[in-house]
This record gives structure tokens, sequence and C-alpha cells, in this order.
């Protein structure tokens, strides 16, 4: 008397948190791509492909390789430190769905760089450029672009990838403007501002690299001990706020962070590519694993890689600059992480499924076998005789199912190759032994699995796996037997045994 | 079902009104300038299942949202066992609408049942096998425990409604704020689900849970709250689920609904 009654049930109106999310995945792979071709354009632009082939020599990659200059280890270990920290936070970003944050604070820290210096230069002119006030302003400005978009996704009815827009544009643009300023400034060290626009990693001084490795070493430790709340954080706000976490402190300490890495890393990659340090890794790593933990480690050593292999590759090549190496070393390695990513990567997900495509088809193919011989057959099963002394044909096999020619004669000649069928000089095929033992129990499986379904419809759908060989591994031993047995007398009741209609001229009494 | 009128007064401390799980005020939400709860006052009774039920953007996940905090109310008071929210966060669990999880989250099963531990953990943390051992008891308590391992992604709708209560259980707190279990999924979930609540009201626990289904609500609560924007009726099922009510909340929306009502009036 229940079901009669309507059933008054719909879907809540609600928010959607996808559209965000969908915009910035979309802003994402743009960005990504957008990154390769400025690596491109500044890595080999100025120098130009044919000269820098020229300086390639084997001496200079048994130097590289080696180790053997002091500048080149100094390089290597500061940028390692800035690929771990990048990894790690960027994670973080990453799951936060906020990646491109990264790209505002690296563009919004511009107009601090460039304050910072002309208030030096006033207060002790000639000596505006103090590395501590551009750091600081660095700090300062690009902080406050990142407090801005949250400022502006908060308050506003605007998407949060027009607030990053409008941030970022207004920042860089401020920038820019200082910038023309900073260039009428008489003092010769003004021009060394504009290189951290593009990052120069062969300036890096080993008193650099203490700063960088102190920073990587800080931002890890804060991310361990964080760890859940900022996973938390990043999984499901609402949760983590109506758990009593301050979510919006934490969401402020991991901008907090990024400004960190955008800091350390405007002297080597740049102000532009920062970005690429924080998104490249994470994104890689994600191809890889399906838990965090291992996503935080995966992503904090692709940086340490590509940050080693670019500034090898750099060292190797002078005219090549390190920072954008990088980010194409990254590159690299995340197109190599979206192929053969084990997890996600499009190699092994098209490899998944043409398994199952031809084991799908395989039982197709040894079930159609079974139930031809076993419309011929005398008895209510087909013996295991009948089954490999049963001649079949191309044409009987055709009409069992609605697969076409092509594709029958491939799981044919599959099946003749794995030694389940026997091709006859006639043309016409029978079961091996094996075969004939595959076939049987494939026909039970399927059948066992159909009467689970029809008994238990309501928590079936749950639980039906297409790899129909694990049945009692899915349903347990018990429910088989009751599934068996209830097969069993249906069959007994002169029932169909097999629910689908069969369509063969010598089927004798199947509906 | 004039719950709500008696209830106005703001019950004076000590008092037994004062130490119901949920008391809400003069609660008013709105988004932008439009009202999407109006001026509701209600009071929980203790270790009772309680169903909220209304039409299509009647307020109820606004209801909810707002006693957590998660929106702002422009007026109202809201107190969770005598005491504003924030004093006994740890003792009220809320479980969210499944279509406001990020299915692609690198999670698994058992990391998203420990998180309901998380602030018993504490600061700064990790979580140890004593607190997965925790976890896994709380999947396993809704028939999870075999999942533990999966990627959220790949469960389906309705395990992944279950991991979720597993993690509210694992709170283990006194009143669960449930925001839609029930929707879009299976049988068997739905069965969990229902006997779930049940040991937690044997437990003395109190529940409310966003309900969409009418005609399942006799079956399987205790009292309910009706609420199109304002509060139109609540207290226990035999006097508030009435076919009146059902026509005040949800208009003529539904001319079967009539019939619901004649039937559930023939029951009682």
């Amino acid at each position: 008397m229940r079901c009669d009654v309507l059933h008054f049930r719909g879907s809540e109106s609600g928010r959607t948190p996808g559209l965000f999310r969908r915009a910035c995945v979309r802003m994402l792979s743009r960005n990504v791509l957008r990154l390769v071709l400025i690596g491109l354009g500044l890595g080999w632009g100025p120098a130009g492909v044919c000269q820098a082939a020229e300086t390639f020599a084997w001496e200079d990659w048994q130097r590289v390789l080696l180790l053997q200059d002091a500048q080149t280890r100094i390089v290597m270990l500061g940028t390692i430190f800035l690929g771990i920290s990048g990894g790690v936070v960027g994670v973080f970003m990453l799951l936060r769905k906020r990646s491109l944050i990264g790209d505002v604070v690296g563009h919004s820290a511009l107009p601090g760089i460039a304050l910072a210096f002309l208030l030096g230069e006033m207060s002790a002119p000639g000596h505006g450029k103090s590395m501590g006030a551009l750091v600081t302003g660095a700090f300062v400005s690009g902080l406050a672009g990142a407090l801005c978009v949250m400022i502006i996704d908060r308050f506003s009815r605007l998407r949060a990838d027009a607030a990053l827009a409008i941030t970022l544009s207004l920042f860089y643009g401020a920038g820019a403007a200082l910038l023309t300023l900073v260039q009428r400034v008489p003092s010769a060290s003004a021009a060394g501002l504009t290189t951290f626009l593009n990052g120069k990693a062969a300036s890096l001084v080993a008193a650099d690299v203490w700063v960088f490795g102190l920073a990587a070493l800080g931002l890890t430790v804060l991310v361990v001990l964080l760890f859940k709340e900022l996973a938390l954080l990043c999984f499901d706000v609402d949760y983590a706020a109506t758990t009593g976490w301050p979510t919006r402190l934490l969401d402020t300490l991991l901008i907090g962070m990024v400004v960190a890495v955008t800091v350390v890393g405007m002297q080597t990659v740049g102000l532009i590519l920062v970005v690429a340090i924080l998104v490249i890794p994470a994104s890689s790593a994600q191809f890889w694993t399906d838990d965090v933990r291992r996503l935080t480690w995966g992503s904090a050593l692709i940086g340490a890689v590509s940050a080693a292999a670019g500034v090898m590759i750099s060292a190797a090549a002078p005219r090549l600059a390190a920072g954008p190496v990088i980010v194409l070393c990254g590159s690299a390695l995340f197109v190599v992480s979206f192929l053969f990513g084990r997890r996600h990567g499009i190699l092994w997900k098209w490899l998944e499924r043409r398994r199952l495509r031809q084991r799908i088809g395989r039982h197709d193919l040894l079930r159609a076998c079974y139930e031809l011989v076993e419309a011929q057959s005398q008895e209510q099963h087909a013996s295991e005789l009948e089954l490999i002394s049963t001649r079949i044909t191309l044409e009987d096999l055709l009409q069992m199912r609605s697969w076409s020619r092509k594709t029958l004669r491939q799981l044919i000649h599959r099946a003749v190759q794995e030694d389940v069928l026997e091709a006859k000089p006639d043309g016409r095929y029978h079961l091996s032994p094996d075969g004939a033992a595959l076939a049987r129990r494939a026909v039970r499986n399927h059948r066992l699995w159909e009467m689970y379904l029809i008994t238990y419809a309501d928590t079936a759908p749950a639980h039906a796996d297409y790899d129909a060989d694990r049945i009692e591994h899915i349903l347990g031993g018990d429910l088989v037997r009751d599934l068996e047995l209830r097969l069993q007398q249906q069959e007994e009741q002169g029932l169909p045994a097999s629910p689908h209609e069969i369509p063969s001229p010598s089927s004798p009494g199947k509906i | 079902m004039m719950d709500g009128k008696q209830t106005a007064a703001i019950p004076a401390p000590g008092s037994d009104d004062a130490i119901s799980p949920l008391s809400i005020q003069d609660l008013t939400v709105a988004y932008q300038r439009r009202p999407v709860v109006w001026d509701v006052d209600y009071i929980a009774p203790a270790g009772k299942l309680v169903a909220v039920i209304g039409p299509n953007g009647a307020g109820k996940s606004t209801l909810i949202k707002a006693c957590l905090d998660l929106v702002p109310h422009v007026s109202g008071q809201v107190l969770f066992f005598g005491q504003p929210y924030r004093r006994v966060r740890d003792r009220i669990a809320y479980v969210p609408q499944r279509t406001s999880v990020d299915w692609d989250f690198p999670v698994s099963a058992l990391d998203v049942a420990a998180m309901g531990l998380y602030r018993k953990i504490g600061w700064c943390r990790w979580v140890t096998r004593k607190y997965r051992a925790m976890a896994l008891q709380a999947l396993d308590r809704v028939g999870m425990a075999d999942f533990a391992d999966r990627q959220i992604r790949q469960l389906s709708g309705g395990q992944q409604q279950r991991v979720f209560l597993a993690r509210a259980l694992a709170q283990d707190a006194d009143l669960y704020l449930m925001d839609e279990p029930f929707a879009g999924v299976d049988a068997a979930t739905e069965r969990a689900i229902v006997s779930l609540l049940h040991e937690l009201r044997s437990l003395g626990k109190t529940a409310l849970v966003v309900h969409h289904d009418l005609q399942t609500v006799p079956q399987y609560f205790d009292d309910v709250l009706l609420l199109n924007l304002r509060l139109v009726a609540s207290g226990p099922i035999q006097t508030a689920f009435t076919a009146t009510n059902l026509k005040r909340t949800y208009g003529g929306k539904l001319s079967l609904l009539d019939q619901v009502g004649a039937r559930i009036a023939g029951q009682s």
C-alpha cells in the first residue's frame, strides 16, 4: 500500500561550490600552459636555441653533474630548498582550490619592492637596494594582494576568478607604474630591480642558501605540525568551522606561507613564475596517489627534483636562465605524471579500460558458446563432452549477441590464441577443455549475479561487479550458496535458466 | 503543534527548558534582504528523533546552518544545552549535505571518519594508531569497516553518506544535526541510518534530521518540525504531523498531499 503514495522528495537548491571549483580548474589548466610558454620564451628566447646547443659540451656536463662548481652547489642547494617548500605549501593551495592565489601574490609583491626601494632611496640616496627592506616590502604587498582577493570574494557578488583577475592587474599595474619611477632614479643600482620579475638564480650566495634552508625548514615543520588542521580546512571548511577550528586564521596562515614561498622564490625564479613552483609539483603528484600525506611528500620530491635538474641544465648551458628552466623541468615532470601517473595517469586509465573490455568480451564469448551448446543439448545442463565436441560457427555466435562481425572476429582470434577456443580447418570452432571449464564458470557466475540482482534489488547495485569471476569474494560463501539454491529451484520449475531471450532458432522453449 | 507560541518566552536559567539540547528563540536569517528563516521559536525535546520537514526553499538547511553559526543570523538567539554554541561545540555533531563535499579529495573513508576525532586529538598532533582504531570503530557502526581504505570517490552514494555519519559518530556528541542524510541513498543505507538513529536514541541522544520523504516520517521519527520560512508547527508526530499542518506547510502545491494526510490521519 505504501508504494502508491507519491514520493515527495526533491533536491534542495543550494549554493554551488562546484562552480567556483570548475572555474579554478579551468583557469589552472590554462595557466599551466601559459607558464610553460613563458618559461620557453624566457629560457630560450634571448639565447636562441642554436647558440644554446653550441655551448653544450661534455666537459660542461661532467663539471655540472659532479657539482664541481662551488657556485653551482650553492645555487642548487638554494633552489632545492625552494622546490621543497613550494611543493609542500602548493599541495594545500591546490587542495583549497586556490592555486591562483600564488599568481596574485607573485604579481602583488612588485609594488612593495618598488615602493621599498623608493623609500630607501629617499632616506639614503644611492643605497636604496637593501635586501631586507625589499623583502619586507614584497612580503607586505604580496599579503595585501591575497587578502584583497579574499575580501572581494567574501563581501561581494563577484566570483573568485574575477576577484583574482582584478587584484592581480591592480597590483601589477601599480608595480609597473612605480618601476617607471624607479628607472628615473639616477643611481645605477635601480636596474637590478627588474631581475625580481624573472629571477636570477646565478646570483645566489651562500648567505641566501641559509635563508632559503631556514625558510624551507620552517614551512615544512609548520605543515607537519598543522597537517590535519590544514587538510581538514581544505576538505571541508564548514565542518572545520562547526567543530571549532579557527578557519579564517588557518586560511590566513596558508596565505602567509604562500607569500613566504613567493618572497623566497622571487630572487630565483622571479615573481611571474613563482606560482609554477607552487602549482606544478602539487598537480603532478596528484596523478600518483590518493592520499594527502603521500601527495605532500611526493610534491616536495617533485619540486626538489625539478629544481635540481633545472639548475644542472642551466649550469651546463650558461646562457639559459635557471628560473625558467626549473619551471620547464617541473612541466616535464607534470607531463610524465599526466601520462604515466600510477593512480590517475591517462595511460593506466586507458589500459584499465582496455583490460575490462577484453575481459567482458571474453566472458560474453564464452557464455555465448555455452548457451549455444546448452540450447542444443537434451539435458538440463550442457555436459562436458557436448561442450568440447560441439562445433560452433561464426554465424551461430553472431546471432547470440549484438556484436559486429569485426568485434566477434577479434574476440575469437584472441580466444584461439589463449587456447580457450580451438579452430578447425573447416572454419568452425569448438571449446577446448580449459575453455569449457571457463565457460561453465562464467555462465554460472553470471546467472548467480543476475539472480542476486533480482533477489536483492534494493541493495544489489552497490555491490555488483562487472568482473563476474569474483562473486564469492564479494558476496561471501553463504549468500552464494543461497543464490545457487534459488537458481536450482527456478530451473526445476522449468523457468528460464537465463533471463535473456536467446534468439537462436534451435533454442527450445526459451522465453 | 502550538509549541511555537508557547515557547516564545525566554526560558529562565535552571528551568527544565534551559537544558534542552537545542532552543531557538526569534531566529531570523536573511540572504541579502530576503528572509529565509523567519522568527522561529523552537525547543527540541531531549532524547528524541526530530524530523525537519518543509517544501524546497523553506529554510530547513539554513535553519541548521544558522544554529551552527555557518550563516549569520539577523536576530534571535540559539542555545545548545542552555549555552551558546561555541561553549558546547564538542556535544554537537553536524552531518552536512552530501553535495557540499569534494569527492575527488585524496582522503580515504578512514581519514574522513577520523576527522570527527580531531578536536579530541587537539592542535599540532597527528592521528595516532589509537585514534585510527576509534575511527575504524565508528566506521564499523555504520557497516563500512570493510571500505576503510577506499578513496571516497570510489564509494557509492549511500556508502559515502554512511562515512559522513561515521565521522559524526566518532565525535561522540549528544546532539546530531543531519542535513538530508536520506537524500539519494540506497535502501540498505536507509535501513542502516534508521537503525543508527534508533541506537542513538536509546543512548539518550537527540537528532534533528532534515527529511524529504513525507511517508516515512511517522515510521522513522518521534517528533516533527514543520517549516516554511516560519515555523508552522512542531511537536510529537501524533499531534503535529496532521493533514491540516501539512497543508499549511506545503500549501496547495500538491493535491496528493491530501491523500497522504488522510492516510496518516487514518493510521493514528
